[in-house]
């Protein structure tokens, strides 16, 4: 047993000690696994032990499954095999519960996913009260279950209705809340656990379940006989869709696992939710959804793109030139990392404006509860804003923020590194403008980097990095240990016209307009984009910002030798709204209508300006025209090396722009679809709509020769 | 297929359907058996001669549930001999009950039999009987259910029906049915319902609101947005990706009403009549049931007249009068907009948006209703129809003779 020890007391407890031999956090594993059987049965067979308290030898109690072996599961399972994976932690699960002696398990720290499950498994719960200490099952965010009792068990234990609630959430729960609802027996100060479950044991429990107890019957066994519970699942499926669409299965699946299960004796509920889990694992989608948004976003937040030899750097002192709305955030995430921001714009009000968007947002954290007001005023305290350029002496880091304009921005580039270190590196933040040209105004092309940051900065975890042409391994090391201090996810692309997100972004509006152009009815166009899992119709996206500066871009592209930003299709209808004056939101009108009760609906002048044509296309060539373009415009990207690498092209997809998450970003897509099959249908897609959506030659062969984008994982 | 003849019907008033509806007090078997024993009583029939009663039911679940039709006939005093049959076509099933015996009679199956329906709807809440199709996550879900008012609202959407369109066309019907009412046109057929102790408990359409106009309906509240709001309308719209938002038109004024009741209709060859000592009434000349659309539900009734049409060998204007169960306004002008017929030939009588539509009994009682305004206005040809749940429809042709 390496990752579990054993202390049996002369007064007949057992203390079974969770301490993964290998790694600082307790983990479900095969080796564990093993463990725990050898321990079950060497405490079931010793007529010493009267009863077991489990505890963790580390910080936390324990976590899930390693999310390695679940992103293998699509690719080196059967669904067999994965429910026979599954069985396992379950029958070692039902051996604990089973095994006649009670179980009280006494957590020190946070207890999820499998963690959580294992607790789920004992008779009696005791929880730290320290608010750290949350529980709960997130699989579902992972595009799973709760493979090993965790749908069974739990609402079984706190009842159908709140457990489908943390189930089809997956959110964590802390303490004083798990202990009303039920989610543990007990709460108390962390030296105290192993004490309470010791007077627990005291008591002489029962070692058996409810549900193992004959008799056990609750109304839901009884399945739809029972009329609310048949409308309660009839509303739950309707939340299910209204939330999640159609594109992921984990929601859906869980619900059918409670329904069923909850119909069936233990063991029989506790298979029904293995095979479940089974075709989770071995759908696409979980796959999906785990390597982009855990393993890579953690590798990338680790420094998977960071060059090695250069030594770890921290920014003590930032600038930040120009406080308007980008500005002003990027200030506010830098304070809370509790890093001295000097915020400059072209007079102290207005810098001191931009300080207010964090003094408004900080504020509304401490209302909520979200933040103690101490934190608040001290990461206010970091941000001095001002108009004095010799505020930036002895800054390490730079990010200029200013108007999206060429002479601008080398204005304040020179004014800035007259007083900054020498060492200093100066960061643009600029979504289109290309690096290298804007390098050119600087002293040091070296030390000049583009870090795109996303608006509202606050709240979206992404900075695309952009290498100019002399851009130094050093200033990328630098400028991604300064986005892992503001705890934000770095992809790092080269330096081309619209940098990674913004050009392949620009498909998804585009698109939008050339469906327009198209004659597909408006409604369709919206629909599709939210049906294939956008957050929002590329025509209602139009509105939020506003058609002049794509329409400004796209003439400032117009006619330059190999410029990328130009566009097949749609161009007519973007021209033609702004002569319309129907612009944006802002302006009061676009592609929608804005009432006075903030309502909006497409502007019906729309069918007359772009005739509907009488055949309407299906949803599902929509949905794919979508995804297609963007796709196909990564990888290109790729090709030209815009992007070096699968993970940066995904994880840029996903948290830069709201690609829909089921795919795992625009490569992923392509991936799940086949590469071959995604060349082909690209193909027949470029027939019929036109040459963006042409795989090139590159791709083609690539196709060919069946390379996908992710390197197949070998079975084992 | 031989001659199949309706030698007479009769069907309970309407109670509404909640709890201080006159019919609350009594079981659903009651309403059928009080039936039976009229229709047997006022034709002077021995009941030996039938083969069959077969009474169809939408939410045959507890006291409707048990085969009711064999109870019935056991609780109304007939011959043990005579059988029973349970039938479930959601709000079709009533007129399917009707079809089920006139295909015992055509195949020569059987000589004759009674085939009706019964709803308590105030005793057998409607979505007891739940099921799969509505309830089973891993089914609802990839069979896209949404309620079936959303549906109503999406046809109003999709065909372009506004709030007033969807009123007057329920003004009408109150005003209609107030009309047959004042005129005793249903007086035949309305078996007044007794308690135990044998007094009559309702003996009229109580659910009616003749007084109804387009401003009290216009006051109204919209009754379908929360389904909307649950999520439906997102399963709606991954459905009809065309719909923008939907326009929801249909309120408790031009939907149909919950009431209790049942209906039942007696059916044989010409043998039973001779046998019998009875007149044939009329001839069932043909029917159809068809399935469409499971997510609106309610846009099988142009379909499924078409494919009866088609059966019998007839044309949509050798039809004198359609009968179409008011679910909803929308489902009604859709189906006179789709096979263009009329308003003047079409639910003459008033329909269940002013008298109530007690599910599984409806199309039996409708069927009733319009021979005998056939006999009335001295016509010929009648079509019976109704959607039903999850995207069923099923339709009758009669013709007197």
């Amino acid at each position: 047993m390496r990752h579990i020890k054993l202390d049996k007391g002369a007064d007949g407890v057992a203390i079974l000690t969770l301490d993964n031999a290998d790694e600082s956090m307790n983990v479900v594993s095969a080796e564990w696994l093993e463990d725990m059987n050898a321990a079950i049965a060497e405490l079931r067979d010793d007529e010493s032990v009267t009863g077991v308290i489990i505890v963790s030898g580390k910080k936390a109690f324990m976590a899930g499954a390693d999310l390695k072996l679940m992103v293998a599961g699509y690719e080196t399972m059967t669904p067999k095999d994965a429910f026979a994976f599954s069985q396992k932690a379950t029958a070692m699960h039902r051996a604990l519960e089973t095994m006649g002696k009670p179980v009280a398990c006494a957590m020190n720290g946070l207890a999820l996913g499998g963690g959580f499950e294992l607790a789920l498994a004992c008779h009696h719960r005791v929880l730290s009260d320290d608010p750290r200490a949350v529980v709960g099952l997130p699989e579902v965010n992972r595009g799973l279950l709760p493979g090993s009792g965790g749908t069974q068990r739990l609402p079984r234990l706190i009842g159908r209705k709140k457990g489908l609630d943390l189930l089809l959430s997956g959110r964590s729960v802390a303490p004083k809340e798990a202990l009303e609802l039920g989610l543990v027996d007990e709460i108390a100060p962390i030296d105290q656990l192993v004490d309470k479950a010791r007077q627990w044991l005291a008591t002489n429990p029962p070692a058996e379940r409810i549900w193992d107890v004959k008799g056990y019957a609750i109304p839901e066994m009884r399945g739809m006989i029972v009329p609310e519970v048949a409308m309660d699942y009839s509303i739950g499926v309707a939340q299910v869709a209204g939330k999640h669409g159609y594109n992921y299965p984990a929601p859906a699946a869980i619900l059918s696992c409670v329904f069923e299960g909850l119909q069936l004796p233990m063991d029989k509920a506790l298979s029904v939710e293995g095979k479940y889990f089974a075709k989770l694992l071995t759908d696409p989608v979980a796959r999906n959804i785990i390597r982009t948004t855990f393993i890579s976003k953690q590798a990338a937040e680790k420094g998977a793109r960071r060059p090695e030899g250069v030594p770890k750097s921290e920014v003590k002192k930032l600038g930040v030139l120009g406080a308007g709305m980008m500005g002003a955030g990027i200030a506010l995430v830098a304070a809370k990392a509790g890093i001295d921001v000097v915020l400059i714009d072209r007079d102290t009000a207005t810098a001191a404006k931009g300080k207010g968007y964090s003094e408004k947002v900080f504020g509304k954290a401490v209302e909520r509860g979200k933040m103690p007001q101490d934190k608040a005023d001290s990461a206010l305290a970091h941000i001095t804003p001002t108009d004095d350029f010799a505020l930036l002496d002895g800054c390490d880091l730079v990010v200029e923020a200013v108007f999206e304009d060429m002479g601008i921005k080398a204005e304040t580039t020179q004014k800035a590194e007259a007083v900054l270190p020498e060492s200093a590196v100066f960061a643009t933040n600029t979504s289109t403008l290309p690096i290298s040209e804007l390098a050119k105004a600087s002293k040091r092309p070296d030390q000049y980097i583009g870090l795109h940051f996303f608006s509202p900065v606050d709240r979206m975890g992404l900075v695309e990095v952009i290498m100019g042409e002399q851009t130094s391994d050093e200033t990328l090391a630098k400028s991604l240990d300064f986005i892992a201090q503001i705890r934000k996810t770095p992809i790092v692309v080269n330096d081309a016209q619209g940098f990674y997100t913004s050009r392949v972004f620009r498909m998804f509006i585009f698109e939008g307009a050339a469906m327009l152009e198209d004659g597909v009815e408006p409604a369709r166009i919206e629909n599709a984009a939210k049906a294939a899992g956008f957050p929002i119709g590329p025509l209602a996206l139009l509105d939020e910002g506003t058609i002049d500066l794509p329409v400004k871009i796209l003439k400032d592209a117009e006619g330059k030798d190999g410029n990328l930003y130009t566009i097949e299709r749609g161009g007519k209808v973007l021209d033609r709204m702004l002569e319309l004056g129907r612009g944006s939101r802002k302006a009061g009108a676009g592609f929608y209508e804005y009432a006075e009760d903030g309502s909006k609906h497409l502007w019906e002048g729309l069918g007359t300006e772009f005739p509907v044509s009488d055949d309407q296309p299906d949803q599902e060539e929509l949905k794919k025209r979508f995804l297609y373009s963007q796709a196909n415009e990564t990888a290109q990207c790729l090709e030209e090396g815009v992007l070096e690498t699968a993970q940066d092209a995904d994880l840029g997809a996903i948290l830069g722009w709201g690609f829909p998450l089921w795919t795992g970003g625009t490569l992923s897509y392509i991936d799940t679809i086949g590469i071959a099959e995604f060349a082909k249908e690209a193909s027949k897609l470029a027939g019929n709509y036109g040459a963006r959506f042409a795989p090139s030659k590159w791709l083609q062969d690539r196709a060919a020769a069946g390379t996908p984008f992710y390197p197949p994982i070998k079975a084992g | 297929m031989r001659d199949v003849f309706i030698y007479d019907h009769v069907r309970t008033p309407r109670g509404r359907g909640r709890a201080d509806g006159s019919l609350h007090e009594i079981p659903a078997i009651e309403l059928v058996t009080q039936l039976l024993q009229e229709i047997r009583d006022r034709n002077g029939l021995n009941t030996a001669l039938l083969d069959d009663v077969v009474i169809g039911c939408a939410q045959p679940v507890g006291e409707q549930g048990g085969v009711l039709a064999r109870g019935a006939v056991v609780n109304a005093g007939y011959a043990h001999s005579v059988g029973g049959q349970q039938l479930h076509r959601f709000c079709a099933s009533g007129l399917e009950a009707v079809n089920n015996v006139a295909a015992q009679v055509a195949s020569g199956m059987a000589s004759a039999g009674i085939g009706g329906g019964v709803e308590s709807m105030s005793r057998v809440i409607m979505g007891y009987d739940s099921g799969a199709w509505v309830a089973d996550p891993a089914v609802a879900l990839q069979n896209y259910y949404a309620p079936q008012g959303l549906g109503a609202d999406m046809i109003a959407t999709l065909e372009g029906y506004s709030r007033e369109d969807v009123d007057s066309y329920a003004v009408e019907s109150q005003r209609r049915a107030a009309k047959s009412w004042d005129e005793g046109n249903f007086d035949h057929s309305i078996v007044p319902v007794k308690d135990v102790m044998g007094e009559v408990v309702l003996d009229n359409d109580e659910y009616r609101r003749p007084a109804t106009t387009m401003e009290s309906l216009a006051g109204l509240k919209a009754a379908f947005p929360p389904f909307a709001k649950m999520g439906f309308g997102r399963v709606a719209k991954e459905r009809y990706p065309e719909i923008e938002e939907i326009n929801h038109v249909h309120t408790g004024g031009n939907s149909s009403g919950i009431v209790d009741g049942s209906g039942i209709v007696m059916l044989g060859n010409a043998e039973f009549g001779k046998a019998a000592g009875l007149k044939p009434r009329a001839r069932i000349k043909g029917w159809a049931s068809i399935g469409s659309d499971p997510t609106i539900m309610l846009t099988a009734p142009a379909d499924v007249a078409r494919k009866a049409l088609k059966n019998v060998g007839m044309e949509k204007g050798d039809i004198d009068l359609y009968e179409l169960n008011e679910a909803f306004a929308s489902v009604v002008l859709r189906f006179m907009d789709h096979l263009d017929v009329d308003h003047a030939i079409t639910n003459v009588a008033g329909g269940a948006i002013a008298l109530g539509h007690p599910l599984g009994a409806t199309g039996a009682m409708i069927l009733g209703t319009v021979l005998d305004e056939l006999e009335r206005r001295d016509l010929n040809t009648a079509m019976t129809l109704l959607c039903a749940g999850n995207g069923l429809g099923t339709a009758t042709i009669i013709e007197r003779v």
